[in-house]
């Protein structure tokens, strides 16, 4: 089989394999890209998946996409992203395709407003988890109060918020930069 | 517009604003909820739960059923291809012209400010979808459930011990589910 077959199936194997996408993901990425293929380094991987997470959009995507493209170039990039997509658009389509004729079904109904308040817990769980890896100092936490207050409060685009609070991380950033510098001038002198 | 186009149009923007995974693209699919009237927000957490419950990344699975859910098997692979395509031509982007990407000051500047940004984002989305679950809709409005409140509370508070921290989702999924029709939620 020529690999970029093989580049497909395996990433179709870890698409159809893992649940929850992201952090989970990366054992069973390990698994099968540094032990079983030995495509890439371990290093290699935790740095694309390092990428992965700092560029916009779904995490598994851009770790394939960037694992398929150093392998194959950008049909590989292409033909390992495809991979990764494949079994979920086969079982979403199915699931909700069947699930369509038992939405009106007074089971499924309560069935589902009992999934609905733990899909909630489920959600929290993941906000705490994200508000203590990213709120690391008081700037941090200052611009998460106020995004969450713009979310909740206003109805400006969730685009306009993202590319503000990017604008508002560099220039925080230049400004520590600076400060350090001319404090580590002042020692000097 | 076509359904198709507006399809892809909107899923484009999500792959290519949503920075932070599959849980990053839910504020945007709440947005198209309000702007489009493709999905209710009741519809947007039924397709949460089951993108939790079944394989594959998380973000994938919603833009399939999203699409789906609007424009049948053509809409599921219109999203899920549009939310795929700026990852693709970003990622070799990087990959063919920067190396360090993820080392460079500005990149790193920008990520200090969007985490905490993105992290307000969701737990705001939280927020819409606490609304819909815990509150049950009457002649006169809408009525907090005390029974979904109390299943949510609950589950939160089992998902803390650590020998139930790694059970998967889908464990309490389908133990929402039971107590939903034991207790005709």
């Amino acid at each position: 089989m020529s690999e970029i077959w093989q580049l497909y199936f395996s990433f179709f194997r870890i698409g159809g394999l893992t649940f929850g996408g992201g952090l989970t993901m990366l054992p069973m990425l390990k698994y099968e890209l540094v032990e079983k293929k030995k495509w890439i380094s371990e290093d290699d991987l935790l740095d694309c998946y390092a990428i992965g997470q700092c560029t916009p959009g779904i995490i598994a995507v851009n770790t394939a996409t960037y694992v398929g493209y150093k392998r194959k170039g950008i049909w590989g990039g292409i033909v390992a992203t495809l991979g990764m997509i494949s079994p979920s658009l086969i079982i979403i389509t199915i699931l909700a395709m069947s699930l369509q004729n038992f939405m009106d079904n007074q089971y499924v109904a309560h069935a589902l407003m009992g999934v609905r308040s733990v899909v909630c817990a489920l959600m929290f769980g993941t906000v705490l988890s994200l508000a203590k890896k990213s709120l690391v100092s008081i700037a941090t936490i200052i611009v998460f109060l106020i995004v969450l207050a713009l979310a909740v409060f206003t109805t400006i685009p969730t685009i306009v918020i993202v590319v503000f609070s990017a604008v508002t991380g560099i220039v925080l950033q230049s400004v520590a930069a600076c400060i350090k510098k001319t404090k580590q001038g002042g020692d000097k002198e | 517009m076509n359904i198709y186009l507006l399809l892809f149009y909107e899923f484009f923007k999500t792959g290519l604003f949503a920075i932070g995974g599959g849980p990053a693209t839910l504020p945007f699919l709440i947005d198209i909820s309000e702007s489009y009237n493709w999905y209710t927000l009741e519809e947007l957490s039924n397709m949460i739960a089951i993108s939790e419950g079944t394989p594959g990344p998380l973000g994938i699975n919603m833009a399939t059923y999203a699409g789906y859910h609007t424009a049948g098997i053509l809409g599921g692979l219109t999203a899920t291809f549009a939310l795929v395509l700026p990852s693709i031509v970003i990622i070799i982007i990087i990959a063919k012209f920067l190396e360090n990407f993820s080392q460079n000051k500005y990149v790193k500047g920008a990520f200090y400010g969007i985490r905490p940004a993105v992290a307000a984002l969701i737990a705001a989305a939280v927020y819409n979808l606490f609304q819909i679950a815990l509150f049950v809709p009457t002649d006169t409005g809408t009525q907090i459930s005390i029974k979904a409140v109390v299943l949510c509370i609950v589950v939160f508070a089992l998902m803390q011990i650590k020998r139930l921290k790694k059970l998967h989702p889908v464990v309490w999924l389908i133990f929402a589910a039971v107590v939903g029709i034991i207790f005709q939620f």
